[in-house]
């Protein structure tokens, strides 16, 4: 256990590492970078792909993978928005729970189709992927929620701040943060997910309820989508039926595995997300910082994400080398 | 006067005769946009839908899911397999659609380009409708925005894609307009950015330019994705005092930011009038009352006089007009 | 053929009678997939009135001929246990590196040839990371797919770079009466099927897929194997690429986007297992022609495209849950 956390430690070391030397190396050429300014920017730019990327996490660490937090994104912010359009008397804090109630509908349905049907996930929430899609053009008529609907406090959580000038919804999302540390360290539950990912086969017989803790998992990538949908209307003042949401997978994903967290299933933490959001949000920040076109985004994610690959499995068979080499 | 009208009458008459079997069958126009949920074509959908009401047409709108260059390609064969008479087409590339639009075309089916052309690439659709003279866009942006910020101090361009064809004949305007005209002599234009149309990279692009460059005053942001981050990080910041946003933009997406100050001025055309053009064009040429020719002209209600230009260009109004807090509550789009 | 194509069950359990070979025709996924094609043949019909025109329909499906040229080179791998997302992605870097070389005066057939090459090598990659680094191809994949479209987004940013006019249009070129695209894939499909259902490589695939480990015992060399398959992918969708840069007659970065959803979508519907082990040739080619009808039907009824994408989804769904159903009865 020991060796393994030191493991672990060395790869967030790592992770950490890479920050700062990509913040010292952009800060060398536009020293404003260094800035709290920036900083701001930085924390602003992550709060949707942090909160999508714990969800995302408990998926990876359980062995699946949830490709389809797009579209609930898209799909729950618009039931929402449509809540604040046609039914403004309600008043707006109801919309998180609309928003998040949702998402968590629609990732229970993932899980069920995963469970019941024991079907591959990859498959299943590609398929959701284009279905939750379709819905959102469907009950929006695919017409935008435009910004005059979006109830102008929920707008401002994006803005003001309860201190320290950081805008309440990058608190909601450290804040989700922490619950998920609590929630994989500290719970029954959560440790039940790490060990139905590290070895599927030995989780039943040791009376793990598999078929309980994947759909548990799948509701709450669900959930945390709804959130996300509910605060990317609060961050972008607006929904539309094909932009909201489109590509977060992606960014999410990537953010996930750059973290630490492996694809293979049983192994990741939330401080290795944690960081593997901040790198994505300061190599977002830093690109039109250094007047580096939008064109290269797409190849400089790319890149980063085999590197990560590549890092991940070194320490891998490091790992297992020396766990061998322990046994021996 | 009597004889004009009879002779106008007798004229109206013969065309009907020539073209009987047209006018015995409504004339079937669809109009392919660029994708759906794009709030903007809701506004030319409906000019479509008007004309068609008052001249007997058959109109629908049809969209593919992104705007993407090559997703329209079924649709517009889809359209012809249909046997419709007239495809409008808000193109998303320049290029990609020559092949498919030459086969639409050789079928006989009137093709037009409503809301953006084939730049480079006009002999594959018999006209075009846009908007404005967008020679005149570029010039009479840069004076709202010195009329903003007193001509003088350091602006820069948020704009959507790098290759963006209408948006850089503007920018290539504002920097001749910029340079040329003693007027702006004191305006200086640090930098041109672009945001792609997505509003979470416009609006990095947007912070990173209040960040590069403090002694920013404003901002020209010539797409309605780039004005409303540029609008959205101003507000945020509350800063509207010191760095003045403009632009084209929706007044549907605009309103808020007008209304608490973030953006006093800004300036569009009329969507709508786009759609009502071109059902009267395109039922004018198909019953032979226009003659799609350069330089020749036709009435259109509401709009006046309108004149095939060069390359069988038309424009809706010959200015942009410009939304305030004063009349930006007169528009529904 | 279906004797052919059944796929050898690894079992040390008792022999079990054989079944009435009407059950093991028609217990099939391909079987599946054919009632589903003419339900759709008929639904389009329905739907709308100018649908069934053989010359509509074939022209239709060369807009998706390249995907489905891919999309049996995607069945093979994930019948070998892997899985390539980056193909569609591979096809718009080789298209590009392609248009760009013979804009730079290139003469065509060493431009087509660099084409190609960027397609091997993207395979090669793709390949190397998967069989020798040992990292699941699904995420290796993820990554490839956004670096490729990167590259080709930086290399040819966001403009489109022509090709000659006597280079356009392959898909106008009929013979007899049918596009030369749609030709290339019955013929891919042919020579794709009798080498996966015939020969004992094709037999070797079958089996890394359903136990790599006992395959590798049994003498077969699973890493060549699949080496061989990712680069046929890769070649295969640089191919791809080029005949869509002669159909399209321009190539921008954003060639074939999404692509790789069609063709996992025309593998998984002709009933290929994503686990690998199952499926066949005849199983993508009918799926290919399913998914054309399906969407070319809806287009052309002037359906919502959001419907389409419900449509989509559901039929994805759908159609593993009844592979998966089929497979597990069969399998007992």
């Amino acid at each position: 256990m020991n060796l393994l956390r030191n493991i672990f430690l060395r790869r967030e070391a790592g992770i950490a590492v890479m920050i700062v030397l990509f913040c010292i190396a952009v800060g060398a050429v536009k020293p404003q970078f260094l800035t709290l300014d920036s900083l701001r920017i930085i924390l602003l730019l992550t709060p949707l792909i942090m909160i999508g990327a714990m969800g995302q996490m408990l998926v990876i660490v359980a062995r699946h993978v949830d490709l389809s937090i797009g579209s609930m994104l898209g799909f729950s912010a618009m039931v929402t928005g449509m809540m604040f359009k046609f039914y403004p008397e309600i008043w707006w804090p109801v919309g998180f729970l609309v928003s998040i109630g949702i998402g968590a509908a629609l990732g229970l349905l993932n899980g069920v189709l995963v469970t019941l049907f024991r079907l591959p996930a990859i498959i299943v929430t590609l398929g959701t992927l284009n279905l939750y899609r379709g819905l959102t053009y469907i009950v929006s008529n695919a017409k935008q929620i435009d910004r005059q609907f979006v109830p102008s406090a929920l707008k401002s959580m994006s803005q003001t701040s309860p201190i320290f000038g950081i805008p309440w919804i990058i608190f909601i999302s450290f804040g989700i943060g922490l619950l998920t540390y609590g929630f994989v360290m500290h719970t029954r539950v959560g440790r039940q997910i790490f060990a139905l990912g590290s070895n599927p086969i030995a989780a039943p017989l040791r009376g793990i309820a598999v078929n309980k803790v994947t759909l548990l998992v799948f509701t709450i990538s669900g959930a945390l989508s709804g959130l996300a949908g509910i605060l990317y209307a609060s961050r972008w003042g607006f929904v539309n039926p094909s932009n909201t949401g489109s590509g977060f997978e992606f960014q999410v994903i990537a953010a996930v595995v750059i973290g630490g967290v492996s694809i293979n299933g049983g192994v990741g933490t939330v401080l290795g997300t944690v960081l593997g959001v901040l790198l994505l949000g300061c190599v977002a920040a830093a690109l039109p910082l250094l007047g580096i076109p939008g064109t290269t985004q797409s190849a400089i994610y790319g890149a980063v994400i085999l590197i990560a690959l590549l890092i991940d499995r070194t320490v891998r068979q490091q790992g297992i080398a020396s766990l061998s080499r322990a046994r021996a | 006067m009597l004889k004009k009208t009879l002779l106008a009458g007798l004229a109206l008459g013969m065309a009907m005769a020539t073209t009987v079997a047209i006018a015995q069958e409504p004339v079937k126009i669809v109009y392919i946009g660029k994708n759906t949920g794009n709030p903007y074509f809701d506004s030319i959908t409906g000019g479509f839908e008007d004309a068609c009401k008052s001249l007997g047409c058959e109109f629908e709108f049809v969209a593919p899911a992104t705007a993407e260059a090559t997703s329209q390609i079924p649709f517009i064969e889809a359209q012809i397999q249909r046997g419709v008479n007239v495809i409008a087409i808000a193109p998303n590339s320049p290029d990609a659609l020559n092949q498919v639009l030459d086969s639409a075309k050789a079928k006989g089916i009137l093709v037009l380009t409503v809301n953006g052309d084939l730049v480079g690439n006009e002999s594959h659709r018999d006209a075009t409708i846009l908007p404005v003279d967008f020679t005149k866009t570029g010039p009479n942006q840069v004076e709202l925005m010195g009329s903003m910020i007193g001509y003088k101090g350091d602006i820069a361009i948020l704009s959507a894609t790098t290759e963006a064809p209408d948006q850089n004949t503007w920018i290539a305007a504002m920097n001749d307009t910029l340079k040329n005209d003693p007027k702006y002599k004191d305006m200086n234009l640090v930098a041109t950015v672009y945001g792609d149309d997505q509003p979470e990279k416009s609006t990095t692009e947007m912070e990173a330019l209040l960040s590069n460059y403090p002694n920013l005053v404003g901002v020209i942001a010539p797409t309605t994705v780039g004005i409303a981050a540029a609008a959205q990080v101003v507000q945020s910041r509350g800063i509207a005092d010191k760095v003045h946003v403009t632009g084209l933009g929706l007044p549907s997406e605009m309103r808020d930011f007008v209304k608490d100050g973030t953006v006093s001025a800004f300036q569009l055309w009329s969507p709508y009038n786009e759609g009502w053009l071109a059902a009267h064009f395109a039922v004018g040429v198909l019953g032979g009352t226009i003659k799609n020719e350069v330089g020749s002209t036709f009435e259109v209600p509401n709009l006046g006089t309108i004149t095939i230009a060069d390359k069988n260009a038309m424009n809706t109004q010959a200015e942009l007009t410009t939304f305030d807090a004063k009349n930006i509550d007169e528009f529904n789009f | 053929m279906s004797a052919i194509e059944n796929p050898v069950v690894v079992s040390a359990r008792e022999a079990a009678p054989p079944r009435p070979l009407w059950q093991v025709i028609v217990i099939r996924p391909e079987t599946m997939t054919l009632v589903l094609l003419i339900l759709a043949l008929f639904g389009a019909s329905l739907l709308s009135p100018y649908f069934l025109d053989f010359g509509y329909i074939l022209r239709s499906f060369t807009l998706s001929a390249e995907f489905a040229m891919v999309a049996l080179v995607l069945t093979m791998v994930i019948i070998a246990g892997e899985i390539d997302l980056s193909p569609a992605a591979n096809m718009a870097l080789s298209a590009c590196l392609f248009a760009f070389a013979q804009q730079a005066g290139i003469p065509m057939p060493i431009a087509i040839g660099i084409g190609l090459v960027a397609g091997l090598v993207m395979g090669a990659i793709n390949a190397i990371m998967v069989i020798r680094l040992q990292i699941p191809s699904i995420i290796v994949t993820i990554g490839t797919l956004t670096l490729y479209r990167g590259i080709a987004q930086v290399i040819a940013g966001d403009k489109s770079i022509r090709v000659p006019e006597w280079f356009i249009g392959v898909n106008n070129v009929l013979m007899a009466g049918i596009p030369v695209p749609v030709i290339i894939f019955l013929v891919m499909s042919i020579v794709l099927g009798l080498v996966l259902g015939t020969t004992i490589f094709g037999r070797q695939i079958y089996q890394i897929g359903t136990n790599e480990v006992a395959a590798r015992h049994a003498g077969i060399r699973s890493q060549r194997i699949k080496m061989g398959l990712f680069l046929l992918m890769g070649l295969v969708s640089a191919a791809a690429g080029i005949l869509t840069a002669s159909r399209l007659g321009s190539v921008r970065y954003d060639l074939g986007l999404g692509g790789e959803l069609q063709m996992v979508l025309m593998a998984m519907l002709g009933g290929t297992y994503i686990f690998g082990g199952r499926g066949t040739i005849l199983g993508t080619f009918l799926a290919a022609w399913l998914l054309v009808i399906v969407s070319t039907g809806m287009t052309v009824a002037n359906v919502l495209p959001a419907v389409q994408l419900v449509v989509l989804g559901v039929l994805l769904v759908v159609s593993i849950i009844a592979t998966n159903a089929i497979y597990s009865r069969t399998q007992r």
